[in-house]
C-alpha cells in the first residue's frame, strides 16, 4: 500500500517536472500526441472491437459509432483547430486606456486528472484526454475498473504511443481513486455518478481544484403525435436511443418516455416491432445488444422490477439471462410514480412509459424531477418546442432525434444542476482544460495625473467624466471650460 | 427554534437558522418557477432600479464606506460606485444580445440539422461578498445574476457592517423582494445559507473560506465561482519611466483601500542595482501624495478592523522583518491606522513573505538579475494578478507566457479589472471562474445545447441489424467525407 502510494507520488512528481520543463507548451508536441492517438486507435481497431465485444457485448458497429469513430472525429477536429484555439483573443479597450492593448491568452492549467467511466470506456477517457493535451497539460488517466480489459488496454498501449513522461494511466478501483484524490491537481475531469461526483468535488475543495462533473440523470423523451410518414423514423430513433447505446447504460440514453394516453398502445405496438427487428425476441439469442456490465448492476436492474406493482406494468420483455448478463429490452406502462424505477436513474434496458392526458403536461412532469443531462422531444409543433426550450432546463435538448447531439463538435456537452457542471467537446474541451489569462499592456506615455492623490474636486470631477466615457466633457474640463 | 421572515428591522433579534434559510430558498424557487425572473422586461427593470439606487443614494453609500473603511470620497467614487454604474449600464445595453441564442455550425454527421446554444438562468444563486469593496463586490455580481435571469440572495460581509445594513435597506426599497434578498449576518447565518441547495454560489474572499464554501457546495453539486486572492507580485525592471512607475505602484497599492485589495501589489521584486533608485522615487512620491505625516492622511483608508490591525502588526513583529523597515512603520491602534511601510529584503520564510499581506506593508525583494524574478514568482502559488514594469519587449513576452496568474498587467496596476472585455478571475489558489462584462452573464447562466433534427435523411446505417456495409457508411459519415459517403453508399469502399 505504502509502496503503491510512493510509486504514485513519484509518477506525479515526474509529471509536474515535465510540465515545468515546458515540453507540453509546444504546439508541435501537442499535435504529435494527438496524431499518436489517431495511430493508436487506427492500429488497434480490431483489438478494440474484440475488447469492447467481450467486455460489454458491443457489436463492432456500435463500438465504432459510439467509441472509435467518436475519438477519431475528435482528434481530427482538434488537429485542424488547435492553432486557432491557442491563439490569443484581442479584447477591445475603451479610448480612455489609450495607449494600451488587451487580450485573453489561454494557458494550460498544469497537471490534470481524468476519471473515466465504464460504459464508454474508450470515448470517456480518450475524448477528455484530447482536450487536456490540446490545452498543453500533463495528464493522469484513471479508467474505470468496471471495464478492466479496456483499462488494461489503455495502461499498456498509451505509453507506447504517447509521451510517458507527460501522460500516465493509473489503474485501480475506488481505493486508488481515493488515493489520487488526496493529491493537489490543477483540474479534475470526472464522468460518472452523482454519488461519486460529490466525493470528487469534496476532495477537490481541499485544494481549490476546479472540476468538471459529467454526471447523469433521468433523461426524458417526450413523444407527441406525429404524422404516419414520420412515425417510422421516430420509432427507430427512439429504439436506437434507448437500447442502442450500451443497452441503455448511457448518461444521455433515454430513461423514460412521456406520451398521451390515447397513443400509448399504438406506440407500444410499434416499439415492439422495431425491437424485434433490431434485436430479436429470445433473451438467450439477442443480437446487437450490449450486456449489463456486471452482476451488481444486473441485480440492481432486476430489483427495480421486483415490486409486484412495478412488475405488473411490464408490457414487453422482462426476461433475464443470468449467465450472459443480458436483459431483454423491457417496456413498462405507467409504473407507480413513487417506485424506484421512476426515481433513480435506470441506466439499463428498462423503459417506463408514462401516459398523460395532454402532452403539454410533460413539461410539468419533467420539471418535478432534477435537471437531466439531455431532454428529447419528438414533435413537429413549433409552439410546443418553444415552450419546452423556455420552460425546462437540461444539459442539452434534441428535437426529433436521440443521442446525436453528442457528435456535434460545435455544441457544448455537459450538465446542469444534478446532471453536473462544466462542458466539453470541440473547443469546449480545450477551454475546459485551460486558464484564460487576461493580459493588459500599457505604455508610460500620457499619464493621467488625476488618477493619483492628493485628491481634490478637480480630480473627482475628472474621474466622473472619465467613467462616463464623456471624452468631450473631459476635454472641456481639462481646458477649464466645463463647470462641475 | 422558531424562525421568522427576515425583515429589515434593526431592533428585531430574528434568528436566521437553517429552517429560515430553507424557507427563503423555497420562496425564491417558486418565484423562479413562476417564470418571473426570466423575462427581459423584469431583468431590465431591476438593472434600471439599481442604477437609480446608486444615483439617488450616492451620499449614503459614500458615508457607509467612510464609516466602515474611512474610505476617501474619491476612492469610494472611482473604485466602487463608478465601476458599478459602468457595469450596470453595460448590462442594460447588451442584455438583449446576451440573451439571444447563438446559432452554431453543424457537420455532415448530423445532416440535416440546425443547432444553437440557448442561455438560460441557473435558478437561485447565492452571492457572498467581501468587506474591502463592500459595495462593488456585492452589487457587481448581483448585476450579472439578474442579467442572467436568476433569483438572488446576497450575503454582504459583516466586517463592513454599515454597508451591509445599507444594502439590506436599499435592496428592500429598490428591487423586487420576491426575487432578490439580502441576508445579513456572520458565521452562523452564512453556515445556514451554505447548507441549502443553490444553483450557483459566487464567493469573493480568501482561500480558507473558499475551501469551506466549495466543500459545502459539493454536497449539492453546486457549481461555484471563487474570487480569491494571493500575493500579487510586481516585477520592476530598470528600463522604465521611473516617475510614472512609482506613481502607478503607489496608487495601486496605497491608493486602493490602503493595500486591502485582492489585486493590490503585495510585494515588489527588482534588481539589487536598481532597488535604491526605485525606493527613492517611491518614498519621494509617497510624500507628495500623502504628506510627511502619511499615518494621518485623509486620502488613505484605514485598516478595516482591530483583528486585521493585529494581523498586520504581527507581520512586522518578527525581528528579522522589523529590522528591515526602510520607510514608515508607524501605527495607531486607536484609529486603526498603519502608515505606508516599506520593508527591504525580508527573509523568504517570514510570515510577511508567505501570507497575503492585504494591508499597507510593501516588501521589496532584490535579485541579481531581473529574470530571476520570474522564477521567484513561479515558485509560489498562482496569484490573482501579476505585474511587470519594463520597456523591454523580450522581458514582456517572457513574463506573459511564463507567469501563470489570473491576469497579467504590464506597466500599470489593477486597471485590467476595469476592462469589461477581459475576464476577471483567478487560477489555482487565486480562484476559479471569472466575471465582468459578458463573463458575468455567462457565470450565472447555463448554456443549453439544442439540436433540431428533421425526419429526412435518416441513415439506416445507424440501426441494427448491423452489417459491414453500414460500418463503412458510418465511418464515412463520422469522417464528414462526402466522397467517402458516396463510395460507401455505392459499396465502393
Amino acid at each position: 500500500m505504502a509502496e503503491e502510494d510512493h510509486g504514485m507520488r513519484r509518477s506525479l512528481e515526474e509529471l509536474r517536472q515535465t510540465f515545468k520543463s515546458g515540453t507540453t507548451r509546444s504546439v508541435d508536441w501537442r499535435k504529435q500526441q494527438l496524431r499518436a492517438i489517431l495511430r493508436l486507435i487506427h492500429e488497434n481497431e480490431h483489438l478494440l472491437f474484440q475488447l469492447l465485444e467481450s467486455e460489454l457485448g458491443k457489436h463492432p458497429v456500435e463500438s465504432y459509432r459510439d467509441e472509435i469513430g467518436v475519438v477519431k472525429k475528435s482528434v481530427d477536429h482538434a488537429l485542424s483547430c488547435i492553432d486557432q484555439w491557442i491563439s490569443p483573443k484581442k479584447g477591445r479597450l475603451p479610448l480612455l486606456f489609450f495607449p494600451a492593448s488587451g487580450k485573453v491568452l489561454p494557458e494550460p492549467l498544469g497537471l490534470v486528472l481524468i476519471i473515466g467511466s465504464w460504459n464508454f470506456p474508450i470515448t470517456l477517457t480518450l475524448d477528455p484526454l484530447i482536450g487536456a493535451i490540446s490545452a498543453g497539460n500533463t495528464v493522469v488517466l484513471k479508467p474505470s475498473e468496471l471495464a478492466p480489459k479496456c483499462a488494461s488496454f489503455l495502461a499498456n498501449k498509451l505509453p507506447l504511443y504517447l509521451d510517458p513522461k507527460a501522460i500516465k494511466v493509473i489503474e485501480g478501483g475506488s481505493e486508488v481513486a481515493n488515493q489520487l484524490l488526496e493529491y493537489k491537481w490543477d483540474k479534475i475531469f470526472f464522468t460518472g455518478s452523482t454519488k461519486v461526483g460529490k466525493i470528487v468535488m469534496s476532495a477537490a475543495a481541499k485544494h481549490l481544484t476546479p472540476v468538471t462533473l459529467e454526471l447523469g440523470g433521468k433523461c426524458p423523451a417526450i413523444f407527441d403525435s406525429l404524422p404516419n410518414a414520420d412515425m417510422k423514423v421516430a420509432i427507430k430513433r427512439l429504439v436506437g436511443g434507448k437500447w442502442g447505446p450500451c443497452s441503455g447504460q448511457a448518461c444521455i440514453g433515454i430513461d423514460y418516455l412521456l406520451v398521451e394516453q390515447k397513443f400509448a398502445s399504438s406506440l407500444i405496438e410499434q416499439l415492439k416491432k422495431i425491437i424485434k427487428r433490431f434485436y430479436g425476441d429470445d433473451v438467450r439469442n439477442l443480437k446487437n445488444l450490449a450486456k449489463i456490465v456486471n452482476k451488481t448492476h444486473f441485480d440492481r436492474l432486476r430489483n427495480l422490477l421486483e415490486d409486484p406493482a412495478v412488475a405488473n406494468c411490464i408490457v414487453y420483455g422482462g426476461s433475464f439471462d443470468d449467465t450472459n448478463l443480458i436483459i431483454e429490452p423491457t417496456i413498462l406502462l405507467d409504473p407507480p410514480l413513487d417506485a424506484e424505477i421512476m426515481n433513480e436513474e435506470i441506466f439499463g434496458p428498462l423503459l417506463p412509459i408514462i401516459t398523460l392526458d395532454n402532452i403539454e403536461e410533460s413539461i410539468e412532469f419533467i420539471n418535478s424531477k432534477p435537471k437531466p443531462l439531455a431532454l428529447y422531444a419528438f414533435t413537429k409543433n413549433e409552439k410546443f418546442k418553444k415552450r419546452i426550450l423556455a420552460e425546462t432546463s437540461s444539459g442539452s435538448v434534441a428535437f426529433n432525434d436521440t443521442m446525436i447531439q453528442f457528435v456535434c463538435d460545435e455544441l457544448p456537452f455537459g450538465g446542469v444542476g444534478q446532471s453536473g457542471f462544466g462542458r466539453y467537446h470541440g473547443k469546449y474541451s480545450f477551454d475546459t482544460f485551460s486558464h484564460e489569462k487576461a493580459v493588459l499592456e500599457r505604455s508610460f506615455y500620457f499619464e493621467l495625473e488625476p488618477r493619483h492623490p492628493p485628491w481634490n474636486n478637480f480630480k473627482l470631477e475628472f474621474l466622473r467624466l472619465a467613467y462616463n466615457f464623456n471624452y468631450v466633457g473631459l476635454l472641456l474640463h481639462l481646458l477649464g471650460l466645463k463647470r462641475a | 427554534m422558531a424562525s421568522e421572515d427576515v425583515k429589515n428591522s434593526p431592533a428585531a433579534t430574528v434568528v436566521f437558522d437553517t429552517v429560515a434559510a430553507n424557507s427563503l430558498v423555497k420562496e425564491l424557487r417558486s418565484t423562479v418557477i413562476a417564470g418571473k425572473t426570466k423575462s427581459y422586461e423584469w431583468r431590465a427593470s431591476q438593472l434600471k432600479s439599481l442604477l437609480k439606487m446608486v444615483e439617488d443614494r450616492d451620499k449614503e453609500i459614500c458615508d457607509a464606506l467612510f464609516s466602515d473603511l474611512s474610505k476617501p470620497e474619491t476612492e469610494a467614487f472611482i473604485h466602487e460606485m463608478a465601476l458599478m454604474k459602468a457595469s450596470c449600464k453595460l448590462a442594460l445595453k447588451k442584455l438583449k444580445d446576451w440573451m439571444k441564442p447563438e446559432k452554431v455550425k453543424t457537420t455532415l454527421g448530423t445532416f440535416p440539422s440546425s443547432a444553437e446554444i440557448v442561455p438560460e438562468p441557473l435558478g437561485v444563486v447565492l452571492i457572498i461578498s467581501a468587506w474591502n469593496y463592500p459595495f462593488l463586490l456585492s452589487v457587481d455580481p448581483v448585476i450579472g445574476a439578474i442579467a442572467a435571469g436568476n433569483a438572488v440572495v446576497l450575503k454582504p460581509s459583516e466586517i463592513a457592517p454599515a454597508m451591509s445594513s445599507l444594502l439590506a435597506k436599499l435592496f428592500g426599497e429598490y428591487l423586487d423582494n420576491s426575487a432578490i434578498k439580502v441576508v445579513e449576518g456572520a458565521v452562523p447565518e452564512t453556515s445556514a445559507l451554505l447548507e441549502q441547495k443553490w444553483d450557483k454560489i459566487f464567493y469573493t474572499g480568501n482561500g480558507r473560506v473558499g475551501r469551506v464554501i466549495m466543500a459545502a457546495a459539493a454536497k449539492h453539486l453546486t457549481p461555484v465561482v471563487l474570487e480569491l486572492g494571493g500575493k500579487c507580485p510586481v516585477l520592476v525592471d530598470s528600463d522604465i519611466d521611473l516617475t510614472v512607475t512609482a506613481k502607478r505602484i503607489i496608487s495601486g497599492k496605497w491608493g486602493c483601500n490602503n493595500g486591502q485589495t485582492c489585486v493590490a501589489p503585495d510585494y515588489i521584486i527588482t534588481t539589487k542595482n536598481y532597488a535604491p533608485v526605485l525606493i527613492d522615487s517611491i518614498k519621494h512620491h509617497l510624500v507628495k501624495f500623502y504628506g510627511e505625516d502619511a499615518l494621518n492622511s485623509l486620502d488613505l483608508s484605514r485598516v478595516v478592523s482591530s483583528n486585521h490591525f493585529a494581523r498586520l502588526t504581527k507581520l512586522l513583529d518578527d525581528d528579522r522583518v522589523s529590522g528591515k523597515i526602510i520607510h514608515g512603520g508607524q501605527t495607531d491602534k486607536s484609529s486603526l491606522k498603519i502608515a505606508p511601510t516599506i520593508v527591504l529584503d525580508a527573509p523568504e520564510d517570514s510570515l510577511i513573505m508567505n501570507e497575503e499581506i492585504f494591508g499597507p506593508l510593501l516588501p521589496i525583494i532584490t535579485v541579481n538579475k531581473i529574470e530571476d524574478g520570474i522564477n521567484f514568482i513561479n515558485s509560489r502559488p498562482n496569484p490573482l494578478a501579476a505585474y511587470l514594469f519594463t520597456n523591454k519587449q523580450q522581458l514582456k513576452e517572457e513574463f506573459v507566457s511564463n507567469v501563470s496568474a489570473g491576469g497579467v498587467l504590464i506597466n500599470d496596476i489593477s486597471l485590467h479589472l476595469m476592462v469589461n472585455t477581459l475576464p476577471f478571475g483567478g487560477v489555482g489558489d487565486s480562484g476559479m471562474g471569472a466575471y465582468h462584462g459578458k463573463f458575468s452573464f455567462d457565470a450565472f447562466s447555463h448554456k443549453k445545447a439544442v439540436l433540431h433534427r428533421s425526419f429526412f435523411g435518416d441513415a439506416p446505417a445507424r440501426y441494427p441489424p448491423y452489417t459491414p456495409g453500414k460500418l463503412r457508411l458510418l465511418k464515412a459519415l463520422l469522417d464528414g467525407s462526402i466522397l467517402g459517403i458516396i463510395r460507401a453508399l455505392f459499396g465502393w469502399s
